[in-house]
């Protein structure tokens, strides 16, 4: 984990945004240095998974920018965002559960240069588990087995950066503890992760760098250790 | 044996083109999530296009086909997903229902000002000529349409499960948002979804219009489709090959009925039963289905609904609407408007009013569709005229008693299953009441059959002024009813049972029970409605009650308001006042009005204009429940993290 002192990949400045009416983010700046693991805590309702929906196009900011490697979202439909190597995976199950296992992970290469068979193979390396359910519809898979799936997207788009919301969400710690394995190999490959995760330790055990989201705005950031503190306080409030 | 032979080619024949029909319906449900009631209507303008085209115009056979299948399903497809289905984003499960139902009203209706009925089209088949095999005759038309509808099935069949595109039309219908972040773009495939659905509709239209021989009718067209209906249903709307085989079947299974058992019957009931056999078929496929999981939704989305009017608002605005009604009566008694004395007029408006209050409280309150209170209101007509002998009470009342037990006969199949499958057996219900009994020559008589006015000791109904304000007191009443039933235990159980099955198991009610109760209940207001309807116009004919007509109904009820007492009656209002200045213009207003209120679940009188307490006007009162603008307001799921203040 090297990428304290490189160059940032996203810069997020001054983003407000809004459901309707009611404002949930009031000016959000972070910068997230390239190849490095970001951990976002805070609590419920803090708009960390808002600030990830701005950040892959599937909410609109009312103000702000937010840049990845030069390329300002503002705009952009999320599949756009796609091609320019954003990868996000939603809160929940990031599958399609009407799909086979097998059909999940051929889709996510949509449009893409991979074979079917090349993209099933990267994931079943990784996930083995997901080679036995292969021809099972995703919707019956156990949650942890979903969220491998779900997580596999990244494996086989290969992007430049992961918005990861809530991966433990109603999983054990053991499948908890597997899923953020593979998380740091991609980390270790050079991917710049993002991620929302209300597991405060797990989050901060991997990440190189932290920040606390409390009300729609940034309440504090620095390092994992820092951060362990702040957190306390900040779910306490 | 021969007879055997021939009975079983033209029963696959129109089993496969059963199966053309039913594989576009399992593509538009599988890619949009939407059962297209407009598939039968697109396919009937499509045929009667190819008849412009190839009689009219002599465009060659295949060069229509090519203009038709790809040129018109690019347009009608990328026409219904974008103006009318993207709009539908959030709205309430029924609504997809309402706005197809809209598109086939205003297809029909204008099919019927373009195409008179008076001209004979016929199609001729696309290619001539016939052959013998085993000793009987065998059309190229008929092997044609084998062809085509295998061809098309496993086609289908390999898009679907074996290509990228087949996922991510297929995925679309599961999460369009996840589709985006894996990078194809939800939209593209909607409309890609609902080109493909045109296609099939337009294709099974046009490779069925030979087969009517007497001629191209646009009801029987649009109709034509329901056949196809059950065997969609036994593929669960989702399986192209068991739809293939199951359409299959029920073309032979159709033939052979109607060559061996149909003839041993009596000629009315033969007949009738010809036209009940694609109902029964709908109703064996919906009972073999297996149950829904209640899946509790991640994301409940609160509709914000008129508040309920109190006991005392409802009093008061029902004494004022009556008052208003004696006015009414005092004024205009006497005055006749196009042949029709008003009060006769404004007595049809009370009429189909308290249709529309069942309607209130079966689709509004529970959110059932039921898409057949004409047909319950023909039968309690029916009861009131034939069996009860007419002008009495105990006829009013035997009426209802009627049309509750088979309005529970027609949920029951049902209850197990999603909404959607209540709308369709309703459908399916409608289409078989009309055309195989009410159509049957004994049932009204030739010159339709005679309800006289209600005589009770001392009163006399005779006289227009009394039928009226009759009928107006029946109308406040149930409204009174109606709003009682919200305000009661059982109506929030209604509100309930709407929205979230799941939560409303797990207290341990029965929905089942719930549901069969309100729909038996809407049924009854229905008949009783229907027989009050025979004693205003003291004759009912065959074509009072159409499918057509109901359906158009209910969709002005939806405009209007499907949640308030107010929006049953403007409901009516516009239908009768519509129905006297433009009545081939119904179904087009209907349907264009139903696209354009779009996802507003209340209707007009749900609109912000509206909002404002004015019980004098909304006999059920209106809302104002919070400052918001927008008509939606939507409860993040437990695990989000928007806060809604207050």
């Amino acid at each position: 984990m090297t990428g304290t002192t490189s160059a940032p990949s996203v810069t997020i400045s001054g983003i407000r945004a809004s459901y309707g009416r009611i404002e949930v983010l009031h000016g959000v700046d972070l910068a997230i240095p390239s190849g490095s693991v970001f951990a976002l805590l805070g609590p419920n309702g803090a708009g960390k998974s808002t600030l990830l929906k701005v950040m892959s196009g599937r909410l609109v900011p009312t103000a702000g920018v937010v840049d990845v490697d030069g390329f300002v979202v503002g705009k952009t439909p999320a599949e756009k965002l796609v091609k320019r190597g954003i990868c996000a995976i939603p809160e929940g199950r990031g599958i399609f559960p009407n799909l086979t296992v097998r059909e999940n992970l051929r889709l996510w290469t949509y449009g893409g240069k991979a074979s079917m068979a090349e993209v099933e193979e990267k994931a079943y390396t990784t996930f083995p588990r997901l080679k036995e359910r292969r021809k099972q519809l995703a919707g019956l898979m156990s949650g942890g087995e979903q969220q491998m799936l779900a997580i596999s997207r990244a494996l086989v788009t290969d992007p430049k950066l992961l918005l990861l919301d809530e991966l433990s969400m109603g999983l054990a710690p053991l499948v908890v503890a597997e899923l953020y394995e593979s998380v740091k190999e991609l980390a270790r490959n050079g991917m710049t992760v993002l991620m929302v995760e209300q597991f405060v330790t797990t989050a901060l055990a991997l990440a190189d760098h932290a920040a606390i989201m409390v009300h729609g705005r940034v309440a504090n950031q620095g390092t994992p250790q820092e951060m362990a503190d702040a957190a306390l306080t900040a779910y306490l409030a | 044996m021969s007879n055997f032979l021939q009975y079983t080619i033209f029963g696959v024949m129109l089993g496969a083109g059963y199966a053309i029909a039913a594989t576009g319906l399992v593509v538009t449900y599988t890619t949009a999530g939407v059962f297209n009631f407009a598939q039968g209507a697109i396919g009937m303008v499509a045929a009667f296009l190819y008849w412009e085209l190839t009689i009219q115009c002599h465009v060659g056979v295949v060069l229509s086909l090519f203009i038709l299948l790809v040129g018109g399903s690019i347009v009608s497809g990328l026409v219904v997903e974008g103006a009318l289905m993207r709009r539908l984003h959030g709205a309430t499960a029924e609504r997809p229902v309402m706005v197809t139902l809209g598109v086939m009203v205003i297809l029909t209706g204008l099919a019927a000002i373009i195409w008179s009925p008076t001209t004979q089209r016929t199609v001729n088949n696309m290619v001539s000529g016939q052959f013998s095999l085993a000793g009987i005759n065998i059309q190229y038309q008929e092997v044609l349409i084998i062809g085509v509808a295998l061809v098309v099935a496993a086609g289908l069949r390999f898009l679907f499960v074996s290509t990228r595109p087949g996922y991510a039309l297929r995925a679309v219908v599961d999460d369009p948002e996840l589709l985006a972040l894996a990078g194809v773009s939800p939209n593209r495939m909607s409309q890609y979804g609902w080109v493909l659905g045109s296609m099939m509709a337009g294709l099974s239209g046009i490779l069925l219009a030979p087969t009517q021989t007497t001629g191209l009718n646009i009801e029987a067209m649009t109709l034509l489709v329901v056949s196809g209906y059950a065997a969609a249903i036994v593929g669960r709307l989702r399986s192209i090959p068991v739809t293939f085989i199951a359409a299959i079947a029920i073309g032979l299974a159709q033939n052979y009925i109607s060559n061996y058992v149909l003839p041993h019957l009596s000629q009315s009931l033969g007949t009738d039963l010809t036209y009940a056999l694609p109902m029964i078929f709908l109703f064996l496929a919906l009972v073999t289905l297996p149950s829904v999981r209640l899946r509790a939704s991640g994301r409940l989305s609160a509709v914000r609904t008129p508040r309920v009017a109190t006991r005392n608002e409802s009093l008061v605005g029902g004494l004022v609407f009556f008052g208003i009604c004696i006015v009414f009566a005092l004024v205009y008694n006497g005055t006749i408007y196009n042949g029709t004395t008003l009060l006769n007029l404004g007595g049809l408006v009370l009429v189909l009013g308290i249709v529309g209050l069942s309607i209130v409280l079966v689709t509004g309150y529970s959110g059932q569709v039921s898409l057949c209170q004409f047909s319950f209101m023909g039968i309690g007509a029916f009861v009131m005229g034939k069996v009860a002998g007419g002008g009495s009470v105990a006829g009013l009342i035997l009426s209802g008693v009627v049309c509750a037990l088979i309005g529970a006969l027609v949920a029951l199949p049902t209850i197990r299953l999603s909404g959607l499958y209540l709308a369709l057996a309703t459908f399916a219900f409608a289409d078989a009441v009309v055309t195989g009994y009410f159509n049957d020559g004994s049932v009204y008589g030739g010159g339709g059959l005679n309800i006289g006015r209600i005589v009770l000791p001392g009163l006399s109904f005779g006289g227009d002024a009394a039928e009226f304000l009759l009928v107006a007191a029946f109308f406040v009443a149930s409204a009174w009813f109606v709003l009682a039933v919200r305000r009661s235990r059982f109506g929030r159980r209604l509100v309930a049972v709407s929205d979230s099955p799941a939560a409303y198991a797990t207290v341990g009610l029965n929905i089942g029970i719930t549901k069969v109760t309100v729909f038996a209940v809407g049924a009854a207001m229905a008949g009783v409605a229907g027989a009050l309807y025979g004693t205003v116009q003291q004759t009912v004919g065959t074509s009072d009650f159409d499918l057509f007509p109901g359906i158009i109904f209910v969709l002005f009820v939806v405009i209007w308001s499907v949640r308030t007492a107010s929006g049953a009656f403007l409901a009516a209002l516009t239908y009768v006042v519509l129905n006297q200045l433009w009545p081939s213009g119904l179904g087009i207003f209907a349907g264009i009005g139903v696209i354009l209120i779009g996802r507003a679940a209340s209707g007009i009188l749900g609109l912000e204009v509206f909002r404002i307490n004015w019980p004098w006007l909304h006999t059920s009162g209106s809302a104002d429940l919070a400052d918001g603008a927008e008509e939606d307001v939507y409860v993040p799921s437990t695990t989000g993290d928007v806060r809604v203040p207050g």
